[in-house]
């Protein structure tokens, strides 16, 4: 895995959100979604991100994809860094990184057919004279596209509200493929989704990057899911990465205490193993990200917080080979 | 757990009228509750879980939906024949639910105390006084910190794990003897659902009361249910202890539910199992297995007729063709 070509590297990646500021209140704020998050992903692999709710998980895949201009950091896709590109260029970079949306209800534009959905990326990029290729090229490649998702090429005109919620995901996900993208965003594509139905996207997210040796980015807040489908997971909590590893590494020995937390609170579907189970119960809530805190953003809901926590800030460090984690159990501040 | 039935639901059915035709949305249920017991009904979305449990409390929206045929035997009487007076002493006080989305379920306008204290003040007959001082007491079993000063806030200034809280406070308020919670960590995180599921576990085996707990989660019910049902277009087709369905799942279905979950304790690099096709529509199902055409062991009857229960013993049933054979 080491040898393998670096395909997308994000550096001190922040996204703020200014609110207030409104007639009346006339006082300023930020939401702190995104606050100096790093990661990288190799070619062919697939980086899980896991975390709560409001934690900032889709932020940063709408960050990365320049769907928001990041308030800081670098995003590095094959060697340009997109937050310095112009508009013109940013598109035709864009090409190569495409996205799957959570809600296949809202992801989907109601008044277009399938087919259409799936085209409107080629047709875009055909426009801006990036991609050559005549309607009757087009229109193979959705047939193609909607058999290889699973979808039978004969619903090409059907409409969004005429297929069934795992059907829709499929042709978010042809749709997704249609420019023959390296990296797949995929913010929480199963979510949504019933188990029997979940299982069969899962397995069309795998038998797709074999077959055309895509890159995900994938999001999750099932951390059974993220095990199954990823090469490496990172944990967030509060707009930072708490831990980042080997996906086996960090199932089998967690480093960070959010992370053992939130392993044990996940339940497992096996009674004998529930019952013989201990579990690390966090108190109170997942606090909002209105202000940056001076030490760990984990330290109100810490069970093993110590007072350097409160002052300093951990950054993510190598704590075993392959295995970074944020936190000053495993290294001191600078 | 004793043998004691407190809640016996028979041959329930609850029909939709919509334009397209009937919707058997529950068709011909089965259970029994036993005092103290957790009852666990899965199913993946629109097998009929949560229409099961508003007709059981006779809470369908009518039209378009009816209860067509059925008793829900509580107390030796029938909640569904029941006077709507009787039934309203009954709701929320010996028969209480707590559901989903905690935010659409507390009225945003009213105070946390106003929408406690008059649970107390009607079923209880308290003083308002009296009422709010149990309240807090509620709120504080329940682990609401500053519970005195929490209770004069509205909805919107509790956070979604909190609202759920507030919801079970007030859902416990009465002592009730049936507790239905539809989905009640669904909407919530992780460790927030650790704490919630915790809390009713402790709750109610401290109060005695009993649960039947719906959701889709195979993980939640592993956790939390003494016995299981498991719900497909409308009917029960497996309902055992929790353990045995687990250890050995005998309904095609249950044993592909629980084979696609994929599981964090067992990793595999392998494919995982998925059942193909997709759930039935349950507008004028014909009667045969509506499972057949995403079975793989199907046979020529169970497209023709709906499968008998069959009984193994010890409360374990199964609506399958594979087993009436056998017997």
């Amino acid at each position: 895995m080491t040898e393998k070509e670096v395909l997308l590297d994000v550096k001190g990646l922040k996204m703020h959100f200014p609110v207030g500021g409104g007639l009346l209140s006339g006082k300023k704020g930020h939401i702190y979604a995104v606050d100096g998050v790093e990661f990288e992903i190799k070619k062919g692999e697939t980086l899980g991100l896991v975390g709560e709710s409001g934690c900032g998980k889709s932020t940063t895949a709408r960050a990365v994809a320049q769907l928001y201009k990041p308030t800081g950091g670098e995003v590095i896709l094959k060697g340009k860094d997109l937050t310095k590109l112009k508009a013109d260029d940013l598109i035709a970079a864009r090409k190569n990184m495409q996205m799957v949306f959570q809600d296949p209800y809202a992801s989907l534009n109601p008044r277009m057919t399938s087919g259409d959905i799936i085209a409107e990326p080629m047709r875009i990029y055909q426009k801006r004279r990036i991609l050559d290729m005549t309607k009757k090229e087009m229109d193979e490649r959705v047939e193609q596209l909607m058999e290889r998702v699973g979808l039978s090429r004969f619903f090409r005109n059907r409409y969004p509200h005429e297929f069934s919620g795992g059907q829709r995901q499929r042709i978010g996900i042809a749709r997704a493929l249609a420019l023959k993208p390296e990296l797949v965003l995929c913010d929480e594509p199963v979510s949504a989704l019933d188990v029997s139905i979940q299982a069969q996207i899962l397995n069309l997210f795998k038998d797709l990057q074999d077959e055309f040796g895509l890159t995900y980015l994938f999001i999750a807040h099932d951390l059974a899911v993220i095990e199954y489908i990823s090469t490496r997971v990172a944990v967030m909590y509060l707009g930072i990465i708490a831990e980042i590893s080997g996906s086996a590494d960090l199932y089998k020995k967690p480093l960070h205490p959010y992370t053992e937390a939130l392993l044990s609170a996940a339940p497992i579907p096996d009674p004998a193993i529930e019952k013989a189970r201990k579990r690390i119960i966090l108190t109170g809530d997942v606090p909002s990200p209105d202000r940056q805190r001076p030490g760990c953003n984990f330290y109100d809901r810490c069970w093993k917080r110590m007072d350097k926590c409160l002052k300093n800030r951990p950054k993510l460090k190598e704590a075993e080979p392959g295995h970074q984690v944020a936190c000053f159990l495993y290294h001191d501040p600078d | 757990m004793t043998d004691e039935v407190i809640l016996r639901v028979k041959d329930l059915k609850t029909y939709f009228h919509v334009d397209e035709g009937i919707v058997k949305a529950v068709d011909g249920v089965n259970f029994d509750l036993r005092k103290g017991e957790t009852l666990g009904i899965v199913g993946e979305s629109g097998s009929g879980k949560s229409v099961t449990n508003l007709s059981i409390i006779n809470m369908i929206p009518s039209p378009p939906g009816r209860i067509a045929g059925g008793e829900v035997l509580f107390d030796g009487a029938d909640l569904l024949k029941m006077p709507l007076n009787d039934l309203r002493k009954i709701r929320g006080n010996r028969i209480s639910m707590i559901f989903q989305d905690p935010m659409t379920s507390l009225n945003p306008f009213l105070r946390i105390s106003t929408q406690m204290i008059e649970t107390f003040v009607l079923h209880q007959g308290l003083s308002k006084k009296e009422a709010k001082e149990k309240a807090i007491e509620m709120l504080k079993l329940a682990g609401i910190p500053g519970p005195e000063k929490r209770i004069d806030q509205y909805p919107h200034q509790f956070s979604g794990g909190m609202r759920q809280r507030v919801m079970i406070a007030m859902s416990l308020s009465c002592n009730p003897e049936i507790l239905i919670a539809d989905e009640p960590t669904s909407a919530l995180d992780v460790t927030i659902q650790a704490q919630i599921l915790d809390l009713i576990k402790d709750l109610t085996a401290r109060l005695g009361t009993a649960v039947i707990l719906i959701t889709h989660s195979l993980g939640v019910v592993a956790g939390m249910c003494d016995t299981l049902c498991v719900m497909y277009a409308g009917r029960i087709v497996e309902r055992a202890a929790t353990a045995d369905i687990f250890a050995e799942p005998k309904h095609p279905y249950t044993q592909g539910l629980i084979k696609s979950v994929p599981r964090m304790d067992k990793r595999s690099s392998d494919r995982l199992f998925s059942i193909r096709g997709q759930p039935p529509n349950v507008i004028n199902l014909p009667d045969c297995c509506p499972f057949y055409p995403r079975c793989d062991k199907a046979k020529d009857i169970c497209k023709r007729k709906y499968p008998t229960t069959t009984e193994f013993g010890q409360g374990r049933a199964v609506a399958c063709w594979l087993y009436t054979e056998a017997k």
